[in-house]
């Protein structure tokens, strides 16, 4: 196989792109681990909603700015809509029924997309403004592509000065260590749960938004990818979010020098990953032992 | 609970006996007779939906057309459609529960080619007919095939050969494979190194990917360095529109043309001319050769009052293969699945698309294939495609009875 440096450096660009949509989904899923110990299994519901409704309002609006910024606030408004009513009586029982119900909710929600937009899937495409394909040097790169790695770096950046530098970030990561002290300073940490549930279906639409005009719109498309991005996750160490977005892009790079190197490897390297890093760090890069238990 | 009278018990035998007699006088579709029961399993959710629903709808148009005639030997037909989910395990159990719950007489069906083999194992074993209406090389060949195992549509055999000789003939003879990593996939790749191999051409890499991938661009840089003058993208739904639009946008038309060996309308239509321009590819059906063909007006026409859309190719086949099956029914006479099966051997019809034959020895039906280029400057909805090439049906292109196992 004739390779030389361009082409190499062209998969590590699509590798990462590949990777930022994983950060953003594995954001959400730790983010709201980290805090609820619940295991989202809605989360590529959620993803694939954020990618209809974003549809919707960018045929409503013909704007697709509008698009990505209100998508996601209404996935955020389900999302709170899903902790106060669903999820939020199963607090205090095992992790297993919050799995169950949100994996429950995932099925209502696929066949609710189908009832409501079809079966077939939607074309959505990107900005006219980011349409083209970009000179990098070395490769030709789509423009939408490289706003996504750029968008994806915004969102991380203004999540860790929100956890780090705000009051409620504060809380936030004083209510992952020990919920219960927390509570005895006299903090409603309902309403914090409430938020964080929220903020991690924010980001799982707007995943949705942001991949909608590279991969299409179907009521299927959360399936196979919130499994993956679980793996990134467990990868990366439940609960940890610097876990989540060195994981990701690591993920990202990993399958796309795979499906270079050896492309039949491509579909399970994802796995191979997860159980050698298993082997070697059981709670995973930066997850704290005995979280699970 | 109520118990029965015999007061009400004579009453209500009384209303079925006087239904009986009055359904009998009813002239041609009785209810007396069960109706004759078509099970049709496709995978009407997941990448291949689109598809799907198209053969969904023409299935239903043939058998419309046909209890509009006074049904099949009197009877009505009933069409069951059941969504396999393009997975083989569930293919084999809706085809299953069709046939022990509903007693379906016939099925119709599959989208793939791997769940048509899981149909066509539980079909077999009934001993009822199948008519496959997806590609699929195995089906026609032994051990697979069996006396019950009709195949409408062509094989990945077929297409690669018309479409990957009309592609190094007119395109280059340098030659990239992105195929999708299942059966129809496979077999599509191992027809095109065939024919490359035949007509000098080089085939310089051919790498998968998983069914129903949704981003391919980490398969790009590998295509790119090899600088083929063809890229055959060997998949199918919603796959192949996502393939072709990810290439577009990294910028692979300006450097290789690109090849669809079964270039779908459907998938043509929701990606648009500028996703699409300059990208060829191979069917068995596109509604403007209606313009020659009196029959595919006349389906075009009926399809598309119906359904206020034209029909595509799987659209083609869902139709033929009903019909194909039901008119047999009515010259055997029979549901007899033996006298059916002679009725069916060697039959030379014409339903949509000129002449068509069932070979005896596997089942398979010879059609027209042609070659297509997508339309730049569209002038209506589903205007998108250039016929650029017509072959004619023959049994040259396929293997021989020999080839296939059959005595």
């Amino acid at each position: 196989m004739p390779f030389d440096a361009a082409t190499l450096l062209s998969q590590l660009f699509t590798g990462l792109v590949l990777g930022t949509i994983y950060v953003l989904l594995a954001l959400g899923l730790s983010l709201i681990f980290g805090l609820l110990t619940v295991v989202n299994f809605s989360h590529g519901s959620f993803y694939m909603l954020g990618a209809y409704l974003g549809f919707f309002v960018l045929g409503f609006t013909k704007n697709f700015w509008i698009a990505l910024v209100v998508a996601p606030l209404l996935l955020g408004l389900l999302g709170l809509l899903t902790e106060r009513w669903l999820v939020r009586p199963l607090y205090g029982r095992s992790i297993d029924d919050p799995l169950l119900l949100t994996f429950g909710l995932s099925l209502v929600l696929v066949e609710a997309a189908r009832l409501v937009w079809g079966k077939m899937g939607l074309t959505f495409d990107p900005p006219a403004a980011l349409a083209g394909a970009v000179n990098l040097g070395f490769t030709y790169f789509p423009a939408y592509r490289l706003f996504v790695i750029a968008a994806t770096a915004v969102v991380v950046v203004a999540l860790w000065l929100f956890l780090e530098r705000t009051t409620l970030g504060l809380v936030i990561r004083a209510g992952t260590r020990d919920a219960l002290i927390v509570r005895a300073l006299g903090i409603n940490l309902n309403l914090v749960w409430l938020l964080v549930f929220g903020i991690g279906c924010a980001l799982a639409g707007l995943a949705g938004v942001l991949a909608a005009p590279m991969r299409g719109v179907y009521p299927e498309m959360g399936v196979t990818i919130v499994i993956e991005s679980f793996v990134v996750v467990v990868v990366g160490g439940m609960g940890s979010l610097l876990g989540a977005i060195v994981a990701g892009l690591l993920i990202g790079e990993v399958v796309s020098l795979t499906t270079f190197f050896a492309p039949k490897m491509a579909d399970i390297v994802v796995f191979l990953v997860m159980a050698v890093v298993l082997l070697v760090r059981p709670s995973g890069f930066f997850g704290e032992a005995g979280l699970m238990e | 609970m109520k118990a029965i009278t015999r007061r009400t018990f004579l009453r209500a035998g009384g209303l079925a006996t006087a239904a009986v007699v009055l359904d009998t006088a009813a002239p041609r579709v009785t209810l007396g007779q069960a109706p004759i029961k078509v099970g049709f399993p496709v995978p009407l959710t997941g990448p291949y939906g689109a598809e799907a629903a198209d053969q969904q709808a023409a299935a239903t148009l043939a058998v419309e057309e046909i209890n509009g005639r006074g049904g099949v030997l009197g009877r009505k037909v009933e069409l069951l459609v059941r969504d396999d989910q393009l997975k083989p395990g569930v293919g084999a159990q809706r085809t299953k529960e069709l046939l022990e719950n509903e007693k379906v007489d016939f099925v119709i069906g599959g989208l793939s080619a791997a769940v048509q083999m899981a149909i066509n194992e539980q079909t077999k074993k009934a001993k009822v007919i199948y008519v496959s209406i997806s590609q699929s090389n195995e089906i026609t060949a032994r051990p697979d095939w069996s006396p019950y195992t009709f195949h409408e549509a062509i094989n990945p055999f077929i297409t690669s050969h018309v479409v990957g000789s009309w592609a190094i003939q007119n395109l280059g003879k340098r030659i990239y494979v992105l195929y999708a990593d299942y059966a129809f996939g496979q077999q599509l790749r191992d027809g095109i190194k065939l024919v490359a191999e035949k007509s000098g051409a080089t085939v310089l890499g051919a790498d998968p990917h998983p069914l129903g991938a949704t981003d391919y661009s980490a398969l790009f840089p590998r295509v790119q360095a090899a600088k083929p003058d063809v890229l055959v993208l060997a998949n199918f739904g919603k796959d192949q529109l996502n393939s072709v639009k990810q290439a577009a946008s990294f910028g692979l038309k300006s450097q290789m043309k690109l090849v669809c060996p079964v270039f779908l309308g459907t998938m043509r239509r929701e990606g648009g001319p500028t996703v699409f321009d300059g990208v060829y590819g191979g069917t068995t059906f596109y509604w403007e050769i209606g313009e020659k063909i009196p029959t595919a007006k006349r389906f075009a026409d009926a399809f598309r009052k119906k359904y206020d859309r034209p029909p595509y190719d799987y659209a083609g086949y869902a139709y033929s293969g009903t019909r194909l099956l039901l008119e047999a029914v009515q010259r055997a006479k029979t549901t007899e699945a033996d006298k059916v099966i002679a009725a069916l051997e060697g039959h030379t019809y014409d339903y949509y698309k000129g002449k068509q034959w069932i070979r005896k020895c596997d089942h398979q039906s010879f059609q027209d294939v042609y070659v297509l280029k997508s339309k730049k400057d569209q002038k209506a909805e589903h205007d998108i495609f250039d016929v650029v090439g017509r072959v004619e049906a023959s049994e040259k292109f396929e293997r021989s009875c020999k080839d296939l196992g059959h005595a």
